[in-house]
């Protein structure tokens, strides 16, 4: 974009080495940053608590909701079909056979269940999101090999273009980038 | 990227390791990625993918005159009403258990072996529960009426039988489906975005593009993605063991000499994931030979699948054994003539030869040279598969064809439309299999990069 005032989502480290990355994000953590974001090729767990992620979040709520409508919808529809809207009576035998119907009503529990954890997790992780500023920087694209990137964003409360490059430039990173929004 | 020198990498792994000493994330990456992303196609590939679709061409054909014709082209009629399609059926689903199996059960007890086998263990489920599906829908006899199967409002105002194991059997395979769909695909995401970032055509990084669905590898998104994938976990697991109790209920539930018995469950489960490892072996042997993954998928690996294979063989036999004990024990009549007819019967070369393959045949894992013989694991492998589509034979035959009143037996003996039908199966499953390898990573790339020692983090802050 032209002119002087070029719009920038953040500011974004690149390391080499599990233990930087953890340390970086520790650093910047005490240091008061909160906007900002780790990205790295596998699941660290010990990047995710030093950015403040403790607890497991709202998805294991979602799925036992999930469970519990599938396990209520499954026995509702069986229950329903059989004993209301079409009772037949075999040999007198009761119209409401729930131990035949627990088979089905497990299948849907696991079902909604296993379908609100999916839904659940791209829903919350914001995805489908094909752009998204990160992949302006070039070299943006080994984080799904070997590199470890940590992001400051722009919108931070303690963001300043210059402090927060020499903070970063001081956690000694490969490099420093800018990144464009 | 260029690719960092390999000289260091030790191709064959010393028997203990489950990933070879000298790799770093980057070659990891490149090593499972380039298989996809290379340009033209192997040799071996084409020839397979070539033999592979024309089994799935008999497998059209023979569709196509099944649905001219109907099911009378098939060997079964009263009372044998379910022939190769039931037994074809039960084999397939089996299969596919032990990709969930690996995928899930061992991924809660932290057994990290499973990370280079998972992958395409799961595909093999998927492709697995394909090939299930199809054998109960042809053989309806007209599968364009399998909607009647579901419950939905219709003209006819009525609703399927809901205390019917055939219904339940609806529900638990679709379930199984498609819970093992998504589990795959939640696996494939992190991937899908190493291959968007790392492919070099355009058409290539637009297709991984929109699968990846952006996926970024943000550490937030790393977080809830862990808890999603534990939670999948831990809802298939009881998922994989309803499903296989659920097909043993078409049996248990009837009341067919041999069929009627508590056993059946658990020594359908355990059947399951028995045949299902043969499996993972049948196609984990050649891929790694094929593509050099004796560095991903070592000695360790095929050691550990052999030791659940003769695990599983052991409970399969406790279940033939209580078989015949349960037959003798009732004091049932018919009973005992079902075990004695399976012993002495027409059909008692099926009893004896799948007696030979599932029970003689495994103990021969007892021995430690054999385990680590790769050809031997293959050919024990093949053994144990057709070992245990015998069994599903024995069961569904010899019990319809002589029950408790002999003025109404009769053999069974398949055509060639039932052996094109389950050859054409094969076609399928192996087509998908190879169309899987050429497209999509076989091996988890982001979990092979945590069982490196570099993915540890050092326990003191800063450096």
């Amino acid at each position: 974009m032209p002119g002087t005032e070029t719009p920038v989502y953040g500011l974004m480290a690149e390391f080499t080495d599990t233990t930087s990355i953890v340390a970086a994000a520790r650093k910047a953590h005490d240091a008061g940053y909160r906007r900002m974001d780790a990205f790295s090729p596998f699941p660290i767990e010990e990047l995710g608590e030093a950015l403040g992620y403790h607890t497991r979040g709202r998805l294991p709520k979602l799925v036992l909701a999930g469970g519990a409508a599938g396990c209520l919808l499954g026995f509702a529809l069986q229950y329903w079909c059989s004993a209301i809207d079409y009772p037949l009576n075999v040999g007198g035998r009761p119209l409401n056979s729930w131990p035949s119907f627990i088979p089905i009503t497990f299948e849907m529990t696991i079902l909604l269940a296993s379908l609100v954890a999916v839904l659940g997790m791209l829903a919350l992780n914001g995805l489908p999101r094909p752009y998204h500023p990160v992949f302006n920087v070039p070299e943006f694209r080994l984080a799904s090999r070997d590199r470890f990137f940590l992001c400051i964003e722009a919108s931070d409360e303690k963001f300043d273009p210059g402090t927060t490059r020499s903070f970063l430039e001081g956690l000694s990173p490969g490099h420093v980038y800018e990144v464009a929004s | 990227m260029t690719t960092e020198p390999r000289s260091e990498i030790t191709e064959q792994p010393s028997s203990a390791t489950i990933l070879a000493p000298g790799h770093t994330f980057a070659t990891v990456s490149d090593k499972i990625g380039s298989i996809v992303l290379a340009r033209g196609t192997r040799f071996g590939w084409l020839v397979g993918f070539t033999l592979s679709f024309c089994l799935l061409m008999v497998l059209l054909v023979a569709v196509s005159i099944l649905l001219m014709k109907g099911v009378g082209i098939w060997g079964i009629n009263s009372p044998v009403g379910w022939g190769f399609a039931i037994i074809n059926f039960v084999w397939w689903i089996g299969i596919g258990h032990a990709g969930t199996l690996i995928s899930a059960i061992l991924l809660l007890l932290r057994q990290t072996w499973r990370t280079s086998i998972n992958r395409f263990a799961e595909a093999m489920t998927l492709f697995a529960v394909a090939c299930a599906g199809l054998f109960p829908l042809l053989h309806m006899g007209r599968p364009w009426f399998a909607y009647w199967m579901t419950p939905y409002p219709s003209t006819m105002g009525l609703w399927p039988n809901f205390r019917s194991p055939l219904v339940w059997d609806v529900f638990a395979v679709t379930t199984y489906g498609t819970v093992s769909a998504l589990f795959w695909f939640v696996g494939l995401i992190p991937d899908l975005a190493t291959l968007r970032d790392r492919s070099k055509s355009r058409a290539a990084r637009k297709a991984y593009g929109i699968l990846a669905m952006g996926w970024r590898g943000s550490a937030a998104h790393w977080h809830r993605y862990e808890v999603a994938s534990l939670l999948l976990a831990g809802l298939a697991t009881p998922l994989v063991v309803s499903v296989h109790t659920v097909v043993s209920f078409d049996f248990t539930i009837g009341i067919g000499p041999g069929w009627h018995s508590t056993i059946f469950p658990p020594y359908f489960v355990a059947g399951a994931i028995y045949a299902g490892f043969a499996m993972v072996l049948l196609i984990a042997i050649p891929l790694r030979a094929v593509y050099g993954l004796q560095d991903f998928i070592t000695v360790k690996h095929l050691r550990n699948m052999a030791k659940v294979l003769l695990a599983t063989s052991m409970i399969v036999c406790y279940g033939y054994m209580m078989e015949a004990f349960f037959a003798w024990y009732s004091g049932n009549p018919g009973e005992r003539f079902m075990i004695l007819n399976r012993m002495t019967g027409p059909y008692a070369w099926t009893y004896w030869s799948l007696l030979a393959c599932n029970l003689v045949t495994p103990q021969l894992l007892w021995f430690a040279r054999v385990r680590d013989s790769v050809p031997a694991l293959f050919v024990i492998s093949l053994i144990v598969s057709f070992g245990m589509w015998l069994e599903r034979f024995v069961i569904v035959v010899t019990s319809l064809s002589r029950d408790f009143l002999p003025s109404a037996w009769g053999m069974y003996y398949p055509t060639r439309w039932d052996y094109a039908t389950f050859l054409g199966s094969i076609g399928l499953f192996l087509t998908l299999l190879f169309l899987f390898i050429r497209f999509l990573p076989m091996i988890s790339i982001f979990e092979m990069r945590t069982l490196l020692p570099e993915a540890e983090v050092e326990d003191h802050a800063g450096h």
